[in-house]
C-alpha cells in the first residue's frame, strides 16, 4: 500500500505481512486513518491496557464479529489487557415486560457470542464491564502523559483531561486494533499543538453550575474544539477530591455527547492547567461567557421527546457515566432526605442507578446499600443507553440526571435537585 | 447551471447519481441505526433531530454533509452499512472529516473491499450550492460537479 507517513522497520514489516495476513490489515487500518489525519508516524501507545467502546453483541453489527473471529484465527490479542463499555442487559435489576424481552432478545442475541470473543482477545475478565474504567475500584488507569488507544467518548475526555492522558477521540475498532499493534498516529490530542485551547471559557455563575448543563452548554458552542474553562476553581476548589472528580466526570461526558470535546482544561485545577496556566489557550481563541441567564438558556432549550410530553415520569435513570463510589454514597443520602422530608418511605418512580461491578460491589457491603434498596431503587451495572435502544421502551417516559442519555434517546433530562423531587414525589414542571 | 468543486481524495472512484444533503452534523448511529436493525434493503435516515435528511433514502446516493457526529461506534456502523451493500454510493464532507468517519470509511475499505467514495474539504461553498436531488458527477481525483 502506499503511505504517506514515516514507519519503522518493524511498522513496515508488519504492514508488509510479516505477522500475517490479518496482522498487515490491522496495521493497514491505524496507518491509512493516521495519513487522512496528517499524521506524520506512528507513537506507541504507552499505557497498555486498552478501553473499548463496543461491549454490545447486536446483531446488526457483524463485520464487527467477522473481524473478531479473524483475529482469533490468526492467534493475535492485544498487548495489554483491555476493558469494555457496560452490559446491555440485566434483567434481574432492570425489569422488561415480555415484548422488551422479546426486541432485546433480537437486538443483542449475539452478547454472549461476542463476550466470548471479547475474552479471546484480551478482554481482562468477565466483570470489566463499565464506561468507567479509570476509577480507582476498577484500575484501568493510565499516568499523566501516557499514550492510549480508548475508545467511549466520555472516558476518553476524562483520560485527557482529568489524568493527562493522550488519546483521540477513536472510533470502535480503531480502539481495539491500536492496542493490537501498540502504535497510534501520532496527530491532534495526542500531540502538544493540538491540546491548546481554542476557547476560553469563563464562568460567571452565582452557584456551583450543574455539571450536566455546563457541560452541554460548552459542548455545545466548542463541538470538538479544546477549551480552556476559568472560573470554576470558585466552586470547585484547586485539588482533584473525589467529589471534584465525579464533577469533572459527568461534566466532561455532557461535553463529549453535546459537542464532541476530547480534552479540556480548567484553570488552576487540571493537570496541564496547573502546570501550564493561560499559556494552554491559543492567542486567536474565541471567548464564552456563561452565567446564570446563559445556563437556564441551555437547559430550556432541550427538546422533550415523549410521546406524551405531559406525561408523568414512569422510569428513572441515574448514572450515564456510570456513578463512582462516592456519588452513589451521597444519592442514598440524598434520596433519604427528600423520601423524609416528604413523608414517603419508598421512591415514588421507578428508579435505576447504574455503577461499574467493582463499586457496585464494594457498595453492597456498605449500610448505604441496605438503605437505597429500603428506598426501592435498583442498582446494576448496564447501560442505560443501550436499554433505552429498545424500541419498545420509547413509550416509557424516562427521566434523568444524565446528558448524555438524553442526547442519544428519548429521555428527559432533569436537574439533580428535580430528579429527588420526582423521585419524593413531587411535582416538577 | 453546474458547478464544481475540489476536494481531497479519501477513497477514490468516479461516479454519478443523486445528491443528498445534510446542512448539519450527520449522526451515524441515529442515521443508519433502524434500518441496519431491520436488515433493510435501503437506508431511510431515522435520526429525528436532523431535519434536513430524516425520512430520506440515502443507499447508493451522494451524502453531502459537513461532518458525522455522535456515537463513537459511528465508523463501525459505516463499515457495517457498507458491508450491508446498503451504504451511500459517496460521503461528500465540506469541511475535513472526522475522525469517525474516517475509521469508518478506513475499515469498510479494508475489511469489507467496498467500493465506497470519500471526498473532504470540499469547502463551505460546495454545501451551499448543492441540494437534495441535484445530479452530481464524481471523478478520481476529488472533482465534484453539481448539477
Amino acid at each position: 500500500m502506499e503511505y504517506k507517513m514515516k514507519l519503522t522497520d518493524e511498522q513496515k514489516s508488519i504492514l508488509d505481512g510479516s505477522r500475517g495476513e490479518t496482522m498487515a490489515k490491522v496495521m493497514k487500518t491505524v496507518v491509512m486513518f493516521g495519513d487522512i489525519f496528517g499524521a506524520e508516524k506512528l507513537v506507541p501507545v504507552t499505557h497498555k491496557d486498552g478501553h473499548l467502546v463496543t461491549s454490545f453483541g447486536i446483531a446488526l453489527m457483524k463485520p464487527l464479529f467477522s473481524t473478531m473471529d479473524k483475529l482469533i484465527d490468526a492467534g493475535i490479542t492485544t498487548q495489554g489487557k483491555f476493558t469494555v463499555d457496560p452490559r446491555p442487559l440485566d434483567y434481574a435489576n432492570v425489569k422488561c415486560n415480555l415484548l422488551e424481552k422479546i426486541a432485546f432478545h433480537i437486538m443483542y442475541k449475539k452478547q454472549s457470542d461476542y463476550e466470548a470473543q471479547l475474552l479471546k482477545v484480551g478482554l481482562r475478565d468477565s466483570d470489566s464491564f463499565t464506561c468507567t474504567c479509570y476509577l480507582d475500584e476498577v484500575g484501568n488507569i493510565p499516568n499523566k502523559g501516557d499514550v492510549l488507544s480508548w475508545a467511549e467518548s466520555s472516558a476518553v475526555v476524562y483520560a485527557n483531561s482529568v489524568l493527562g492522558a493522550r488519546c483521540n477521540r477513536n472510533s470502535g475498532m480503531l480502539d481495539l486494533f491500536g492496542s493490537i499493534v501498540g502504535y497510534v498516529p501520532y496527530f491532534g490530542l495526542v500531540t502538544d499543538e493540538g491540546r491548546k485551547a481554542k476557547w476560553r471559557v469563563v464562568v460567571k455563575t452565582t452557584k456551583k453550575p450543574e455539571a450536566q448543563v455546563l457541560g452541554s452548554a460548552i459542548g455545545m458552542k466548542v463541538m470538538e474544539d479544546v477549551p480552556y474553562v476559568t472560573g470554576l476553581d470558585k466552586f470547585l476548589g484547586t485539588e482533584l477530591t473525589d467529589d471534584v472528580k465525579a464533577y469533572l466526570k459527568d461534566f466532561g461526558a455532557a461535553t463529549a455527547s453535546n459537542g464532541a470535546v476530547g480534552l479540556y482544561h480548567i484553570d488552576k485545577l487540571t493537570p496541564e492547567a496547573v502546570e501550564q496556566g493561560e499559556s494552554l489557550i491559543l492567542p486567536d481563541a474565541q471567548e464564552y461567557v456563561i452565567d446564570d441567564e446563559e445556563l437556564e438558556r441551555v437547559y430550556k432549550s432541550y427538546p422533550v421527546m415523549w410521546k406524551d410530553p405531559s406525561a408523568k415520569a414512569g422510569l428513572c435513570f441515574i448514572g450515564c457515566p456510570h456513578l463512582s463510589y462516592k456519588q452513589l454514597c451521597d444519592w442514598t443520602d440524598a434520596i433519604d432526605d427528600a423520601l423524609g422530608a416528604a413523608g414517603r418511605k419508598k421512591v415514588a418512580v421507578r428508579t435505576i442507578m447504574t455503577t461499574s461491578p467493582q463499586v457496585k460491589k464494594k457498595f453492597a457491603e456498605t449500610g448505604y446499600y441496605s438503605r437505597l434498596m429500603r428506598a426501592g431503587v435498583k442498582l446494576t451495572s448496564i447501560c442505560p443507553l443501550m436499554y433505552t435502544n429498545n424500541p419498545m421502551t420509547k413509550g416509557r417516559a424516562i427521566v434523568t440526571n444524565s446528558n448524555k442519555l438524553r442526547t442519544y434517546s428519548v429521555a428527559r433530562y432533569y436537574k439533580d435537585a428535580e430528579i429527588l423531587d420526582i423521585l419524593a414525589g413531587r411535582e416538577v414542571k | 447551471m453546474m458547478k464544481e468543486f475540489k476536494g481531497r481524495v479519501l477513497a477514490g472512484g468516479e461516479w454519478k447519481g443523486e445528491a443528498v444533503v445534510s446542512h448539519q452534523g450527520v449522526n451515524t448511529l441515529a442515521t443508519f441505526q433502524k434500518s441496519a436493525l431491520k436488515n433493510a434493503k435501503r437506508v431511510i435516515v431515522s435520526d429525528q433531530n436532523n431535519a434536513d435528511i430524516f425520512g430520506l433514502d440515502i443507499t447508493g446516493k451522494a451524502l453531502c454533509l459537513p461532518i458525522t457526529i455522535g456515537s463513537t461506534t459511528g465508523g463501525l456502523v459505516i463499515q457495517t452499512v457498507c458491508a450491508m451493500k446498503i451504504a451511500p454510493a459517496a460521503f461528500l464532507f465540506s469541511e475535513h472529516i472526522d475522525s469517525l468517519a474516517a475509521s469508518g470509511i478506513v475499515l469498510a475499505r479494508v475489511w469489507e473491499n467496498s467500493d465506497v467514495i470519500a471526498i473532504d474539504m470540499l469547502g463551505d461553498e460546495f454545501l451551499q450550492t448543492v441540494k437534495t436531488g441535484d445530479t452530481v458527477t464524481v471523478k478520481a481525483d476529488g472533482t465534484v460537479i453539481v448539477e
